[in-house]
């Protein structure tokens, strides 16, 4: 880690040009103390300096993107590991300081207990729970524990597209919010201090509740000392019941055990993973998820996403704002850091974190395109101290198709499952035309193939000597049941590009959850009715629902 | 078992599978893009037909056009020549074609796969024109790997062969030029270019045409055609090429790109065709600054800074002060132009690689 050894050859890396760091030095920034580690090429730093250092990047993060309002309810998705375990350290830091400079939000903590597709028993589920609880309940904010199989009980107007709520969140208003919740503040000091209200009472019922209105006003939290830290929400005291059964849990096994190849797995692990924090900030009234993704963990998401055919949304995937589900606003402030910070920040602070397995530990190299992916970014970084930041700035210049989801001047397209906009139209010169030509002229001919719809005329079909093509022949028409083939067409007609292939490697779509086969039979009826009156629309309209189907 | 194939592909299996794109004959290989079994014929058809679309839907050409096709003498270039010329005559694309070739000077590498460029003229009757670094620049490979040493220069050969290209192109009166690039190429170049956070460079090079006003355009007909199926058709269709790498390539910055391409590879069939949809598919925010495009104030070539690369790399070799071209050192292009000396810092810096 440290740059203890000189590097005489003559390549011009940057390590023949840095200052051999030994830890005898001074931190670069006090100049005073001597440095107890060395990040980046050679910045050596004292602790305090380093503490400073960190905690000022988390609070310039959030404050040069302004996108976090004061009194907002934000929630803090927590895996335990090292970057979130950092994350609620700076948010607790943040809150914790004096008046002026303190951070202005609310914050609640969730988890999410991936436990049954790890291949965990519930003891040691329990165990791992257990632990998290009690750093949890340390840090004194509300906290929630979901379990995957709860995916099962998520309603079924989940993935509706949703309008944002009109107040949020442009430059502008943003000093205005800061002002007048200053004002409001100056005024509660005055009063008797009362109940809050804001944090939403705990309510497990399956309906989603229109909470657009009330996210839109300004909340103000109580947050005066720590004696108001009674929101111990749990869904599962360590003591009681799990609220899921045992055949949920072996449904979510199934599901994922159908699927053939670890990529498609930690991909849908992914897209779950991110619906349960949906369904959890909407419930319980969050407008932002932050999440603890470091600038290591984001340049390899980047590097797989583009491995992935999601070249179209990465942007979204790894920028500091998400906003594709248009009520929540998803943001990712640990952004800037690396792993080697992180690690140290933990080591010199105590941080308290635990590891949980995930789908890929101790998979092998190329079990996985993460797996490949984080090993070769390491790899490189080693050989190319740079590599991170490269890939991180690259990142930083790059902008969705359509980012504005409030312009109602044009129906955008969403996936169904990642809820990003939809990249596969067919345009003459591409590579996903491409793809569809591969696979059509590597079968027959055949009416009920699946992509053939997609592609209109087969008018490449060569009379150069080949022998004609036009009957269907039974063996490969069996395996193709029509009203099954017709369902996966249609699911996959409504997935992106990089959905569709981790829809692919799924045996059975029956296995998925209620919720995303029903959106798909509702979204395949609309089209229908839509296909119907095409020609009476005159303007092309803003496909957001408001209300449940 | 791999993503993306939907007919009955057994690995390795001894029973014969039937094709299942014309089901009569036996299948005789698996193709690498999408997992299917074909035989020799339907492969050949259908990767013939594969490129065809590539050229039709791209409207890659006009009729009557004289195309120049890049020759290496390697397995790309052989296969897009066979290729063109099929496809010239089965659908009437009323082109000129001719071959072009590059010599670089490199010993024991170039020169052999020249022998087979002259070969291939005999085989496919098409006209020949080589353009050789010695006679453009007055530098070979070789006499360069000797001054800069074994990690940069990659970059002086693509350069001075980009150039090398257009002047033969000039020289032979072609309207475009074709190179053998394919997808596995432009794969890799699109996460080389990630890596190397060129952005720039990243919005170009998924296109199919490239080129700007008064160049003569180049594009990649073999675009979408994975590198292993181009193997699997010149082996099946006995096309005679050279098969070495060249010699002074293994360090190159590439070489990772591509490592890594190739695991990708092996744990999904369709990555290669994904990382190019990500990279077409890649959009960049408008603020950000994109190199302007000007002329080479010395030799009038396309160039983005005063000095085109070439005149720099060249200026350096010249100098002995190799190093000049690479990396960051645009500021020191106006104090060329203007003939002043460096400092002594300066030209240690640059200074040729001692071994």
């Amino acid at each position: 880690m440290c740059e203890a050894e000189q590097d005489d050859t003559e390549q011009p890396l940057l390590r023949a040009e840095a200052i051999a760091a030994s830890v005898a030095q001074k931190c670069m920034k006090c100049q005073d103390n001597s440095a107890v580690l060395v990040i980046r090429v050679g910045d050596a730093f004292c602790k305090s300096c380093f503490k400073e250092y960190f905690v000022h990047k988390f609070r310039a993060m959030l404050g040069k993107t302004r996108l976090i309002f004061p009194g907002e309810q934000v929630l803090l998705a927590l895996s335990g590991g090292p970057t979130s375990s950092a994350m609620l350290c700076q948010v607790q830091e943040g809150l914790s300081r004096e008046a002026p400079k303190k951070l202005r939000f609310c914050p609640g903590i969730v988890h999410i207990d991936e436990g049954a597709v790890c291949g965990r028993s519930l003891e040691e589920r329990r165990a791992t729970l257990t632990q998290l609880e009690a750093i949890f309940q340390s840090s004194g904010f509300p906290y929630h524990i979901v379990y995957l199989e709860e995916v099962f009980k998520l309603p079924n107007s989940m993935l509706q597209s949703v309008s944002s709520s009109p107040a949020s969140h442009y430059g502008e208003n943003y000093k205005e919010a800061v002002d007048g919740f200053l004002q409001k503040q100056r005024e509660t000091l005055t009063q008797i201090e009362q109940t809050p209200t804001v944090v939403e009472q705990l309510n497990v019922t399956d309906t989603e509740e229109q909470v657009q209105t009330k996210l839109a006003q300004l909340h103000i939290c109580d947050l005066f000392g720590k004696e108001n830290t009674g929101y111990t929400f749990t869904e599962a005291s360590t003591s009681g019941k799990w609220p899921f059964n045992l055949t949920q849990t072996e449904a979510i096994k199934e599901l994922f055990s159908s699927i053939k190849t670890l990529t498609a797995k930690e991909e849908l692990l992914q897209t779950l993973r991110h619906h349960l924090l949906l369904y959890t900030a909407r419930i319980k009234g969050y407008t932002k998820i932050m999440m603890g993704d470091s600038c290591t963990r984001l340049a390899v998401k980047l590097l797989t996403n583009i491995s992935l055919g999601r070249g179209a949304s990465l942007a979204i995937d790894t920028g500091f704002s998400d906003n594709r589900y248009g009520d929540i606003m998803i943001v990712r402030p640990m952004r800037e850091y690396s792993s080697k910070e992180i690690a140290f920040y933990n080591k010199l602070f105590d941080v308290p974190n635990i590891f949980t397995p995930a789908l890929d530990t101790k998979a092998n190299d190329k079990a996985s395109i993460h797996r490949l992916t984080e090993s070769f970014v390491n790899k490189l970084q080693s050989d190319f101290p740079s590599t991170v930041s490269t890939v991180y700035r690259t990142s930083e210049k790059l902008n969705t198709v359509s980012s504005d989801f409030n312009c109602g001047a044009e129906q955008i397209d969403k996936c169904l499952l990642c809820l990003c906009a939809m990249d596969t139209k067919v345009e003459k010169a591409s590579a996903f035309h491409a793809t569809l030509i591969s696979e059509k002229l590597s079968l027959k001919q055949n009416p009920d193939q699946m992509l053939v719809k997609e592609v209109t005329e087969p008018s490449c079909c060569g009379d150069d000597g080949v022998e004609e093509k036009g009957k269907c022949c039974g063996a490969h028409s069996e395996a193709f049941c029509s009203t099954d083939s017709n369902r996966t067409t249609d699911l996959l007609s409504m997935l992106c590009y990089s959905c569709r292939l981790t829809v692919k490697d799924m045996v059975s779509l029956d296995l998925l959850p209620q919720y995303v086969l029903s959106e798909a039979e509702r979204r395949k009826r609309r089209a229908q009715v839509r296909e119907q009156i095409q020609e009476f629309l005159l303007a092309p309209e803003e496909e957001v629902d408001t209300t449940s189907s | 078992m791999l993503g993306g194939g939907r007919g009955s592909s057994q690995i390795g299996s001894i029973m014969p599978v039937p094709c299942s794109s014309c089901d009569k004959k036996p299948a005789v290989l698996r193709r690498p893009k999408t997992g299917h079994s074909l035989c020799k014929e339907c492969f050949f058809w259908a990767f013939e037909e594969e490129v065809h679309q590539t050229i039709i839907s791209a409207e890659l050409f006009q009729k009557g056009e004289t195309v120049g096709i890049g020759a290496s003498g390697g397995k790309d270039s052989t296969v897009l020549a066979h290729v063109l010329k099929v496809l010239n005559e089965r659908y009437n694309y009323g082109l000129n074609l001719m071959l072009l070739s590059v010599d670089e000077g490199i010993s024991g590498y170039r020169d052999d796969s020249l022998e087979t460029v002259k070969r291939n003229q005999q085989q496919y009757d098409l006209p020949l024109k080589i353009v050789s670094y010695e006679e453009l620049y007055g530098w070979t490979m070789d006499q360069i790997v000797k001054k800069v040493g074994l990690k940069n220069n990659c970059t002086f050969c693509g350069v001075f062969r980009r150039q090398a290209l257009d002047r033969g192109a000039m020289m032979l009166n072609v309207d475009k030029v074709c190179t053998g690039h394919n997808a596995d190429d432009v794969a890799e170049t699109v996460l080389m270019n990630f890596l190397r956070g060129d952005i720039a460079r990243l919005r170009r090079c998924t296109s199919i045409i490239t080129g700007s006003e008064g160049a003569i355009p180049r594009c990649k007909p073999l675009k979408y055609a994975y590198e292993k199926e181009i193997v699997l058709y010149a082996y099946f269709k006995k096309l005679d090429y050279f098969s070495t790498e060249c010699v002074y390539s293994p360090n190159a910055y590439r070489g990772y790109a591509r490592a890594f391409l190739k695991d990708l590879e092996s744990i999904r069939t369709s990555a290669i065709m994904d990382v190019i949809h990500s990279g077409e598919n890649l959009s960049v925010k408008e603020d950000v600054k994109m190199p302007t495009q000007g002329t080479c104030t010395r030799c009038g070539y396309i160039s983005s800074q005063q000095l085109c690369k070439a005149c720099a790399l060249l200026e350096g070799l010249n100098r002995g002060l190799p190093k000049l071209g690479i990396g960051k050192q645009y500021k020191l292009h106006n104090r060329l132009l203007k003939k002043d000396p460096l400092t002594e810092e300066q030209q240690k810096k640059l200074g040729a690689v001692t071994f």
